[in-house]
């Protein structure tokens, strides 16, 4: 077992950890928050140009063949930087998504265009209904000539109202809940019967509301083999939950670094608060939240490729444990600011949120808990 | 000890019950119980009310306009209006600058202010905490300075709650640089119409603008401005302080919103079944009802126990705590219970005028804001550690 990062891993770090200081702080990250998009472009091609966005993509489709953990490397920056870039969404849930199952057709057109950054994508795939459980898809896909016709609700599909190209799962088997009968399809957003509602996130970020009214599509637009979606859909979101680990670490260094200074800075009865024990024990007990959230980033990058079980049963461990950790460190983080913890001038509170709001993606902590629990080995 | 209600106290809580069902506003009850921001005039249309029933200050003196009702009755009063969904009322008139006037104001003070409280005609808000001095008020630097017939005041005052509304400042300035901190700080009331103050909204993480910064600059009041007397105003704090203790644990808001949690885990779906039949979340919401319960009866004990020499009982921090913890755990599993759509921010839920529908549940826009509002329970009105301080001080005798 190796640990430490690569010479190229060690560059790759210092690359996003500039990426991020150059073009980001809490005034500018409000700004790109609140364009239409809900990020900037110009951050966007920047990371085209400097090879994120196909790092995880095979090379013949303009990638860099990265690893897990180089892609755990990259989501570390990203959290520390706490940027608002679909990075997740296009590149780790989508990007990734095609290059597992996408014909070649499909990884030739859309992962080529994702690495150089012309073309975004948003996973379509949770309904009102269905909460975090993968398989609670009532979405219909029915059969039209040679095609499809779509009729669903999705909900809350990260950077759903900016991409240009989404991936919708629909049932052509099988009843709600049956593991058994969902497709992906490649739906364009602009095709005829696609309804987005975009709206923000309590974190800054985007998501959107997506309603399908009979959208017809080609049969060339299936992804994976019919009525076998799910396990492609848990394999994506297994990578995104490694990729949310590591980003959680980034934000938690960040949250420690940040109320560690506070404490030094402020005072009052004539101190610093960070010399009243009471507080240098709870910082101390943050750090070690944020230890052990790393080691279980470093369990999601070392079992990603794992095959079904062992991973799916990993990751969900990962996310819970994180779930946990991030709970604490969050919360304890305002309270040591006190009343500026509260305010939305102070940048703590933005990590807050997107600590909080990781919790609320692909699983929280007690849908993961019981995944983990319901398959405990001896 | 007896916790069940006797024949009178039933047939007050019927009056109670019957006076909500005829003049608590529907529409403010459903606000409420989704956590949408009550406006102003709906705050003042519900005082108003209360006030013409003569129900507006229960913890003040008969004299003053108080109810003379037994703890119980006010315990009932309470219980029945968060259940059924009323506003809170607006506690710096009624609860804290109130009982300071009556105890130690001047009589011509009591005869102008208290009745205006009492109809709301004055909204008060609490100048006391400032950007160096939160936890350690007692170093607070805001001066006043005699100046022939009035005062002149210069500093800040921050997190001021609802200044954006106040009529009135009830403030606690510096008067003697020289003496001991504690001894040198004096308490004024004012008109946030004089000349000179500033009112800077600050915005919460949840999106919100209820505190203020609040700029004093030359601020010239009237000698009659002074509260008791000059370099006391400390021990009217601390006795301002004491009587906001009848409601800290906010025991009844937090069984209403228990009820809202058990609601909304009943129409949410998990696996297809209703949210609150999953084993987990059930454990969770049963686990804080628990800490609820124990709670309520702590509160009643330590309202039960008056003290002959009328000094708080030093378990009146454990309320503030425990009551903190609970009602962010409650809030905490509300947003848990919206599941994905906790993600969504959807400020114009707020908005009564705004025709943008909301996406998700109808009742859950708000959830995820109130939960990151809830952390300022447990940092405002002396954070949990100082709380935790003062038991450690007063009950462990460290
Ligand atoms: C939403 C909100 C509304 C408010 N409304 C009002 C209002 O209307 N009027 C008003 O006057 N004030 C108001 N306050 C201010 C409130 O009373 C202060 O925020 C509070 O007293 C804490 O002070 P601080 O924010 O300066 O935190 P600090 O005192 O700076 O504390 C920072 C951290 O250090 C810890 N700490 C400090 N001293 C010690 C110690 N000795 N031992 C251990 N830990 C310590 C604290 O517990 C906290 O975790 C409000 C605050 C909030 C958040």
């Amino acid at each position: 077992m190796d640990l430490s990062l690569s010479d190229d891993q060690k560059l790759l770090k210092e690359t996003v950890e500039r990426l991020m200081q150059d073009n980001y702080d809490i005034d500018r990250r409000r700004k790109y928050s609140a364009e239409p998009t809900g990020y900037s472009a110009d951050n966007w091609r920047q990371m085209a140009e400097l090879g994120l966005l196909g790092l995880p993509f095979e090379e013949e489709y303009g990638g860099f063949g990265g690893s897990a953990v180089d892609v755990m490397v990259v989501m570390e920056a990203l959290g520390s930087g706490l940027a608002v870039e679909p990075f997740l969404a296009t590149v780790i849930l989508c990007g990734g998504l095609l290059q597992d199952a996408g014909t070649e057709a499909q990884k030739a057109t859309h992962l080529s265009a994702i690495a150089s950054g012309e073309r975004t994508f948003a996973l379509a795939h949770s309904e009102p209904q269905a909460r975090y459980a993968l398989a609670d898809v009532t979405a219909q896909a029915a059969a039209a000539g040679d095609g499809f016709t779509l009729t669903g609700h999705k909900c809350v599909a990260l950077y759903g109202d900016s991409a240009d190209w989404l991936i919708v799962s629909a049932r052509t088997a099988g009843t709600p809940r049956d593991a058994g009968g969902i497709t992906l399809f490649l739906v364009a957003a602009d095709a005829a019967g696609v309804e987005v509602t975009g709206y923000q996130t309590v974190d800054g970020q985007r998501a959107a509301d997506v309603v399908l009214n009979g959208v017809s599509i080609t049969a060339d637009a299936v992804v994976g083999p019919l009525g076998e979606g799910l396990p492609i859909i848990e394999r994506a979101v297994d990578r995104a939950i490694g990729a949310l680990a590591a980003e959680a670490v980034g934000v938690m260094d960040k949250i420690n670094a940040l109320t560690l200074d506070y404490s030094k800075n402020r005072q009052q009865f004539g101190r610093a608060i960070g010399e009243f024990q009471v507080v240098q024990h709870r910082m101390t007990d943050m750090l070690m939240e944020t230890e052990q959230a790393r080691s279980m980033a470093q369990i999601a990058a070392m079992t990603l490729d794992r095959d079904d079980d062992a991973r799916a049963r990993e990751l969900a461990g990962v996310k819970a444990r994180l779930g946990k950790a991030g709970r604490f460190v969050g919360q304890e983080s305002i309270q040591l600011h006190g009343g500026m913890g509260m305010t939305d001038e102070m940048t703590i509170g933005h990590y807050f949120k997107r600590l909080t709001m990781i919790d609320r993606t692909f699983g929280d902590t007690d849908h993961c808990m019981r995944r983990y629990a319901d398959t405990l080995g001896d | 000890m007896d916790l069940n209600l006797n024949s009178e106290d039933l047939a007050f809580r019927d009056e109670v019950r019957a006076f909500l069902k005829d003049k608590l506003d529907p529409k403010v009850a459903e606000k409420v119980a989704r956590s949408e921001a009550i406006s102003k005039d709906e705050i003042l249309a519900w005082q108003k009310a209360l006030y013409e029933q003569g129900w507006i200050v229960p913890n003040w003196p008969v004299e003053h306009g108080g109810t003379g009702w037994s703890v119980m009755q006010r315990y009932i009063f309470d219980e029945e209006c968060a259940a059924a969904g009323a506003p809170q009322t607006i506690s710096f008139g009624f609860s804290m600058i109130g009982p300071v006037l009556i105890a130690f104001g001047s009589e011509d003070q009591k005869a102008r202010y208290l009745p205006r409280i009492r109809s709301s005609e004055d909204w008060w808000c609490q100048g006391f905490s400032e950007p160096g001095s939160g936890s350690d008020l007692a170093s607070l630097r805001t001066r006043a300075e005699r100046d022939g017939d009035e005062w002149v005041i210069n500093g800040q005052k921050t997190w001021t709650t609802l200044a954006q509304h106040a009529d009135m400042m009830f403030c606690l300035c510096r008067t003697d640089p020289d003496a001991k901190p504690q001894r040198g700080i004096s308490m004024f009331v004012f008109s946030m119409n004089t000349p000179g103050i500033t009112v800077r909204p600050i915005r919460t993480i949840d999106g919100g603008t209820e505190v203020n910064d609040v700029f004093l600059d030359n601020v010239r009041v009237p000698a009659d401005a002074l509260v008791g007397e000059e370099n006391k105003g400390w021990s009217y704090a601390k006795y301002l302080l004491s009587n906001e203790r009848f409601g800290i644990a906010r025991v009844p808001q937090s069984k209403y919103q228990l009820k809202q949690l058990k609601n909304i885990a009943g129409i949410q779906l998990s696996e297809g079944a209703p949210l609150i039949e999953d084993r987990d979340f059930r454990t969770k919401i049963a686990d804080v009802e628990l800490e609820l319960k124990a709670l309520e009866i702590t509160n009643l004990r330590v309202m039960l126990d008056v003290r002959q020499d009328g000094t708080p009982n030093p378990l009146s921090s454990m309320l503030k705590i425990k009551g903190s913890e609970v009602q962010q755990r409650i809030s905490e599993l509300l947003m848990e219970a919206l599941g994905p759509y906790g993600l969504a921010y959807q400020p114009h839920a707020n908005d009564d005028t705004a025709n943008t529908p909301v996406v998700g549940p109808e009742f859950g826009a708000m959830l995820t804001p109130k939960y990151l509002n809830n952390r300022k329970i447990s940092i405002y009105g002396g954070t949990n550690e100082i709380q935790r301080n003062i038991m450690t001080k007063a009950v462990l005798g460290l």
